[in-house]
């Protein structure tokens, strides 16, 4: 899974606690939470970055995990928020989130 | 000439008044809000409340409630009552039937969009003041919320055993009664004391206390924090103030028995 692009869906509040990232949807009051790892990805849902390129150059950095391993398990990742409607992928660049309400940011 | 009795509810130091036309509603709500009632404050916000007849079967009385806001106003509803608030004007109305639950719930979400702008929440928990201080106790329901309360020693005060009205004043939380009870539980004392501690509840034969790290304590406030607005400002802010909470004031988990043992834990 290469050239996945990936960006927050809208009406999220969102913080960092702990190096944890807490996601709480507005619409429903849902809570996520995202471990370190997850929460890199998180942090790096952009639009514009892909998806081998967050894990080439912020996973594999940070974190001591084969290049395989990770992209296998970041692609899952996103799969699962996306279903969750938490993150937007595509494989084109997109968009970035409607500019963060007044204090949702993160 | 129709005579309106106005009551004064105080909760967290906001006087709201209801004010109606209706002598058996006006009766209902003098009994479910009497420890909080303050005549001599002047209101904050005012409702004025009409009762709908209890034959007209407009409407679907299970309906679950919404919450909205259009153009800086609020538009409540459920199956046993409507309402809109308006906070510029500091009024609003409510349409219900004759209960005492309306009015309340109302009251309760008026007072989460108040406290979400204002580093506060209203939480599922009891409340106890020990003293001088206040001990949160959160979870769901089953979990010992009025059980624990109920253990409290003699000379502790009970706030809450349903709901909490949390709130940052200068740079301390504080917490206050309120009257927010279920049908089965009584309405709590209305004093307030500054929070002294955070326990999300479980169940064991002997009770054990540890230590919630912040991103834990975080997770329990907002799992159990009320909050009806599909707002993302608010929800923003509301997030804020349970990180910020959860970095001012230490919480723990405490598994405990039905036994009065638990309080020696907890100071």
């Amino acid at each position: 899974m290469s050239d996945v692009f990936f960006t927050k869906a809208d009406r999220l509040a969102a913080r960092k606690v702990a190096g944890e990232v807490v996601i709480l949807r507005a619409d429903d009051s849902s809570l996520y939470v995202l471990n370190p790892v997850a929460a890199a990805v998180w942090e790096a849902a952009d639009g514009r970055t892909p998806l081998d390129a967050v894990v080439r150059d912020v996973i594999c950095r940070d974190y001591d995990v084969d290049p395989e391993t990770a992209l296998r398990d970041a692609s899952e990742f996103l799969v699962a928020l996306a279903a969750q409607g938490i993150l937007r992928t595509s494989d084109q660049p997109l968009p970035p989130a409607d500019p963060a309400p007044d204090g949702a940011r993160a | 000439m129709q005579v309106r009795t106005t009551v004064v509810v105080d909760v967290g130091d906001v006087p709201v008044a209801l004010s109606t036309g209706d002598t058996a509603l006006a009766a209902i709500l003098q009994q479910r809000f009497h420890r909080f009632l303050s005549p001599s404050a002047a209101p904050a916000f005012h409702f004025d409340i009409s009762v709908i007849p209890e034959d007209d079967e407009d409407g679907d009385r299970d309906e679950d409630l919404q919450v909205r806001s259009e153009g800086g106003l609020w538009h409540l509803r459920r199956g046993d009552f409507r309402a809109e608030w308006n906070p510029d004007t500091r009024r609003g109305w409510i349409h219900q039937r004759l209960s005492p639950y309306a009015a309340d719930s109302v009251l309760r979400i008026v007072h989460t969009l108040l406290l979400s702008r204002e580093r506060g929440f209203l939480l599922h928990a009891s409340s106890v003041v020990r003293n001088g201080r206040a001990f949160l106790f959160t979870g769901p329901s089953g979990a010992g919320k009025t059980t624990i309360a109920r253990l409290a020693p003699s000379d502790a005060v009970v706030l809450t055993d349903e709901i909490s009205y949390v709130r940052r004043v200068g740079g301390r939380y504080m917490a206050y009664g309120t009257p927010f009870a279920g049908e089965l539980s009584d309405a709590g004392e209305p004093v307030s004391a500054p929070v002294a501690a955070l326990f999300g509840l479980a169940w064991a034969p002997d009770p054990v206390r540890e230590p919630l790290a912040e991103g834990a304590a975080v997770q329990i406030l907002m799992r159990n924090i009320l909050f009806f607005a599909a707002d993302p400002a608010l929800s923003g802010h509301l997030l804020d103030t349970a990180c910020d909470f959860a970095g001012a004031v230490p919480a723990f988990r405490l598994a405990f028995a039905p036994d009065a043992r638990v309080w020696s834990t907890i100071q």
